[in-house]
């Protein structure tokens, strides 16, 4: 999987780490702004409040 | 895993090599989430409520004079002045806590929606519930672990600690009394009487109460720990700070001519 995408890519090796590293960062901040916000919904980790049953 | 692919190793150990790079893709998620959730979340809230109690711009009470003497608010017990219930995510209440640290302090908001009040805006009173200074049980929830962690040290208090609330106007001086752990679906505990079942009568209400609710045990939240407390004064803000607030050491924010 990361071996293909590692041939995929195009340029010098430096240049591949680079843009890896970018692709990295984007993704990270993508999960940090929506993707883990949106999962801790699901992971009641952290109620601290007491309510009725449904 | 990627000399395997296509060469000698066959489908066989290409496909194992693909499960083994999404296993390890898998725990560096986990493992960000982690990240996120213990420490990014604290860092976000932490920005908020700065944000949001610099907002309130509030007057600050009267300075502590060298001379005179501090400013040291007196104790009233008679009827205290109750604000309306504020509208849903409004910032009506900053909290102090002595035990909790000279720098604490925390905003107070109304609801106590996850999302909108309580990961955001710190403490979050319960709607429906009396307000600081009513006859009742002023009901608040807080987080104890991540966003901002207003709550992180509820289990410390001790009974006769005070608890600090100040509205625009007015000091509220509630003294611990007892804790209790529950389990999450026990609404009794923000009763206007606690324990008090749905359905019962409610009684005539006498008593000025407080109470705080924060996940239990810490990081597993299977159960919630319950911090009830009861008014032993309140002061006009103009008047001076809380005498408890000043033996702390407590600093005391707000909005004034020089610096604060």
């Amino acid at each position: 999987m990361y071996g293909a995408l590692w041939r995929i890519l195009p340029g010098p090796a430096w240049f591949r780490v680079l843009l890896l590293l970018v692709v990295f960062v984007a993704l990270v901040w993508a999960c940090f702004e929506w993707v883990f916000p949106w999962l801790s919904a699901y992971v009641p980790i952290n109620d601290n409040t007491v309510e009725a049953h449904p | 895993m990627r000399h395997a692919r296509g060469r000698r190793g066959g489908a066989l150990s290409a496909t194992i090599g693909v499960v083994g790079e999404l296993l390890i893709t898998a725990g560096v998620f986990l493992g960000l989430f982690v990240v996120w959730q213990l420490w990014w979340t604290d860092v976000q809230a932490g920005r908020i409520h700065t944000q949001v109690l610099a907002e309130l711009e509030w007057p600050e009470p009267p300075p502590l004079q060298v001379d005179d003497g501090p400013a040291i608010a007196s104790e009233h017990r008679d009827e205290p002045p109750v604000m309306e219930e504020p509208a849903d995510e409004t910032v009506f209440a900053e909290l102090y806590v002595p035990r909790w640290g000279d720098d604490f302090v925390t905003p107070v908001a109304q609801g106590v929606d996850k999302a909108r009040v309580l990961d955001r805006l710190g403490a979050g009173h319960y709607p429906g519930t009396a307000m600081p200074g009513d006859l009742g049980n002023f009901a608040t929830a807080g987080h104890r672990t991540t966003y901002g962690k207003p709550y992180h040290q509820v289990a410390d208090l001790k009974e006769g600690d005070p608890l600090v609330f100040r509205t625009e106007d007015t000091w509220y001086v509630y003294r611990t009394t007892t804790h209790e752990i529950v389990w999450p679906h026990e609404v009794e505990v923000i009763a206007p009487v606690p324990g008090l079942q749905a359905g019962d009568p409610v009684p005539e209400l006498t008593e000025r109460l407080l109470t705080l609710t924060a996940c239990h045990p810490m990081y597993s939240a299977a159960q919630r720990y319950i911090v009830h407390a009861e008014l032993d004064y309140w002061a006009p803000v103009e008047e001076g700070t809380p005498i408890e607030l000043v033996e702390a050491g407590v600093q005391v924010r707000g909005i004034d001519d020089g610096e604060a």
